[in-house]
């Protein structure tokens, strides 16, 4: 094992591209202000003038550009790893990923594949309107084909992003931005919080992998388990130690192929169910966790599977910490769950 | 502005763009301009884009009424390839007239010809090293067989059947084969043109010698992804062709919905500062001179090249599809640039290389090289009637490897199955 080092979140997910571009020189780095600036957040600083303007480069604005550039530059045989700026941003390209990336291996018979990685910051929490704080997962959760991953570590975020370099097929790879500098407690009136002594932020200097579809038991616990990803993990975190409930959390980290064993066996265990994610409601992931949980599970449960979600409205700007699933959200859930 | 001083403006119009002739109209193309052929000037393939903007509004010709190839822009083909092209022209035309008849007898779901679009992708195809890569729309069957692939095998596709190489998974006609250069078909319109530049660039990063080429029809240049892989490829220089088949018609929307009123597809090009050329489409060597200027031009890092190709869509769309319902009968004869296995045919008589005699005894051959090889197509099996795939690839090659959850699909449709006695 290589060297261990201090990482928050955009460091780690640099040096897992810096890796993969270091070890293939098929893999390049594409995206709006990516290049010469590094990005937006920062995460690919430092890459085009150490692997040159070829493979770490900047882009038109235009998604739908970006993606197709990719699918054909897979289609030559580079594995592209572009930046969607802001998950926001995604859904002009929502075609060339759904009916193309997506697509290729099965309607080509594998003639074609889409090796393609797309990085994209999403979810709220920074006060960034509708445009900067949507958490679009379950619309890509939804299309077969392509695999959805969302890491709540700097370590889980360099060893997942390696694997879905390496991995044949397209995999969406969102950013919880909310804690790329620190893990969220959920209280924004409160100091903010740095990765500086969080375990998940000693991230290795070199290569290695988190498997996909592999989800993580951050906390184990007996009272209820608690379904999340991203920021969230952080938030009920927080909640289940101020509140004092034997929680058992299960950080997913893949949503697409899902860790059905993990949750199954927790909510066996447990007997209770609640659902945390930050996108809307109504045909949200939870949902799906919910369907799951109900066809593998129903006669574990001593209770009703509870979901505390985004609202259904759009993201809104003043009102963001009524609408985030914050500690008093969480908590209402929690108590609901356990009073019987 | 007050209401009063409103009422002094004359009210505001809507213009919805109508074809000239609908069904029972007669057909008069009188005023479409032809230039002669041999008369639009050919620059030189170093020369900058923007030197010749006219050529985005001419029209590329190289065969006059006469059957003679005249003009800068005559690719002084020997007459061994221009055989060749009338024969891949010819057995083009005539697979369509014999799948176009299968999908009537039921045999398969769905057919496109591309009856009167021949010169288009089979004057590109030959134009074009075997190994540049072909980002096609679903028209563009010509390459395929330019390129000699398996006639057998595309008819496999069109069947679905169980030696279809894209496994019965995909909508017939819409081949794939990385082999011959060819990207699987979408759908979806011009998507593949953002894809090509991808190709293209990658290639050009790589420092690979070769080049790609998209094909889309008029209609889907409106679609986004027209627009952005313009841009990407004017930005990166991108070593690509960007094809624009007009054949005037999108199933039933006259190509003024796409623009053409205001100005031509060629003329798209401009915009973007890349070299633009408008073609007549009917004319095969004027395709293939076309296709070679553009790719010098890419192969020596001079950026992209927008053609045109000004052609007419003689069938429907597709089998799904009925013409008379919206167009004038007469529109496919009264069209001014002829037929281009025709014209080529005329031609290769006139320079003394063919006769009516030999065509009419190619035309026999191919006629039957395409039934000999429908029936070898056939003991695969043809669509809906037992010979598919077994059920259970339903789930394979969504990914890499198959996941639980698909797994789990699979053996609860299988048990499903085997419990209803299927």
């Amino acid at each position: 094992m290589s060297d261990v080092t201090q990482m928050n979140m955009i460091q780690a997910i640099n040096s897992a591209m810096d890796v993969m571009m270091e070890r293939d020189p098929n893999v390049i780095v594409m995206g709006e202000d990516v290049g010469y600036f590094g990005g937006v957040f920062r995460a690919t600083a430092g890459l085009q003038a150490k692997y040159g303007k070829a493979r770490a480069f900047d882009t038109p604005i235009t998604e739908i550009g970006i993606m197709g550039v990719a699918i054909g530059m897979g289609a030559y045989g580079l594995r592209p790893v572009p930046e969607i700026q802001f998950a926001d941003y995604i859904y002009p390209a929502l075609d060339q990923l759904v009916s193309e990336a997506a697509r290729l291996r099965y309607r080509s018979a594998a003639d074609f594949t889409a090796p393609i990685t797309i990085r994209s910051p999403y979810g709220g929490g920074i006060f960034g309107g509708q445009t900067h704080s949507q958490s679009p997962e379950g619309i890509f959760t939804h299309v077969s084909g392509m695999k959805t991953v969302i890491p709540s570590t700097p370590y889980d975020a360099k060893g997942l992003l390696i694997a879905a370099i390496e991995d044949n097929d397209p995999v969406l790879f969102l950013e919880p931005k909310r804690i790329y500098n620190g893990p969220f407690h959920g209280h924004y009136d409160r100091p903010a919080k740095t990765w500086a002594d969080h375990p998940g932020a000693q991230v290795p200097e070199g290569h290695y992998r988190v498997e996909l579809g592999k989800a993580s038991v951050v906390r184990p616990g007996e009272a209820v388990t608690i379904l999340c990803y991203g920021t969230m993990v952080h938030v009920v975190a927080n909640t289940v130690e101020e509140l004092g409930v034997d929680a058992e959390i299960v950080d997913l980290r893949t949503l697409v192929p899902l860790d059905i064993e993990t949750i199954e066996e927790s909510v066996k265990k447990t007997g209770r169910c609640l659902i945390v994610h930050e996108a809307t409601r109504t045909s949200g992931f939870g949902a799906e966790l919910s369907a799951q949980v109900q066809e593998r599970c129903f006669y574990h449960l001593e209770a009703p599977i509870e979901r505390v979600t985004g609202f259904d409205t759009p993201y809104p700007h003043s009102l963001e910490w009524a609408y985030f699933p914050g500690p008093v959200r969480i908590g209402t859930a929690l108590k609901k769950i356990l009073k019987d | 502005m007050s209401e009063r001083d409103r009422a002094n403006l004359p009210p505001l119009a809507l213009h919805v763009p109508e074809p000239r002739f609908r069904p029972g109209d007669e057909a008069d193309f009188s005023d479409i301009a032809v230039p002669p052929a041999g008369a639009t000037r050919r620059p030189d393939t170093a020369d900058a884009a923007s030197s010749f903007h006219e050529l985005a509004y001419g029209l590329v010709r190289v065969l006059d009424d006469e059957g003679n190839a005249v003009g800068p822009w005559d690719p002084r083909l020997d007459a061994d390839a221009k055989r060749r092209m009338l024969r891949s022209m010819a057995l083009t035309r005539a697979f369509d007239e014999r799948m176009f008849r299968a999908q009537r007898q039921g045999k398969t779901s769905f057919y496109m010809k591309s009856t009167g679009e021949e010169a288009v992708s089979i004057g590109a195809a030959m134009a074009l090293a075997a190994d540049d890569m072909c980002f096609p729309s679903y028209r563009q069957q010509g390459i395929l067989i330019t390129r000699g692939y398996p006639i057998v095998t595309m008819m496999n596709q069109i069947y679905s059947n169980k030696a279809d190489p894209l496994e019965g998974r995909q909508l017939p006609i819409m081949y794939s084969s990385k082999e011959y250069g060819f990207f699987s078909i979408s759908g979806n319109l011009a998507t593949q043109y953002p894809q090509a530049v991808g190709w293209a660039m990658a290639s050009a990063a790589k420092g690979d010698t070769r080049i790609s080429a998209t094909w889309c029809g008029e209609g889907s240049t409106a679609e986004g992804d027209f627009h952005s892989a313009l841009t990407f490829a004017t930005v990166y220089k991108a070593p690509v062709i960007f094809n624009v088949v007009n054949n005037q018609w999108a199933i039933s929307s006259f190509s003024g919905f796409a623009g053409a009123e205001a100005t031509t597809f060629a003329a798209r090009a401009i915009g973007y500062g890349i070299a633009g050329l408008r073609v007549d489409g009917n004319d095969a060597l004027a395709v293939y001179a076309a296709t070679e200027w553009a790719a010098e031009r890419a192969r020596t890092n001079q950026g992209p090249t927008l053609i045109e190709h000004f052609t007419y869509r003689a069938e429907g769309h597709s089998t799904s599809d009925d013409p008379t319902a919206y167009r004038s009968a007469g529109e496919p004869n009264a069209w001014p640039l002829g037929d281009p296995i025709r014209r080529l045919k005329e031609h290769l008589i006139k320079i003394g290389e063919w006769d009516e005699e030999r065509h009419a005894a190619q035309d026999l051959e191919l006629a039957e090289l395409v039934k000999r090889e429908q029936k070898e197509a056939e003991k695969n099996g043809i669509l809906g009637h037992g010979m598919h795939q077994p059920f259970e690839s339903m789930f394979e090659g969504v990914f890499e490897t198959i996941p639980w959850h698909l797994k789990e699909q699979q053996q609860q449709m299988l048990d499903e199955q085997k419990a209803a006695g299927l």
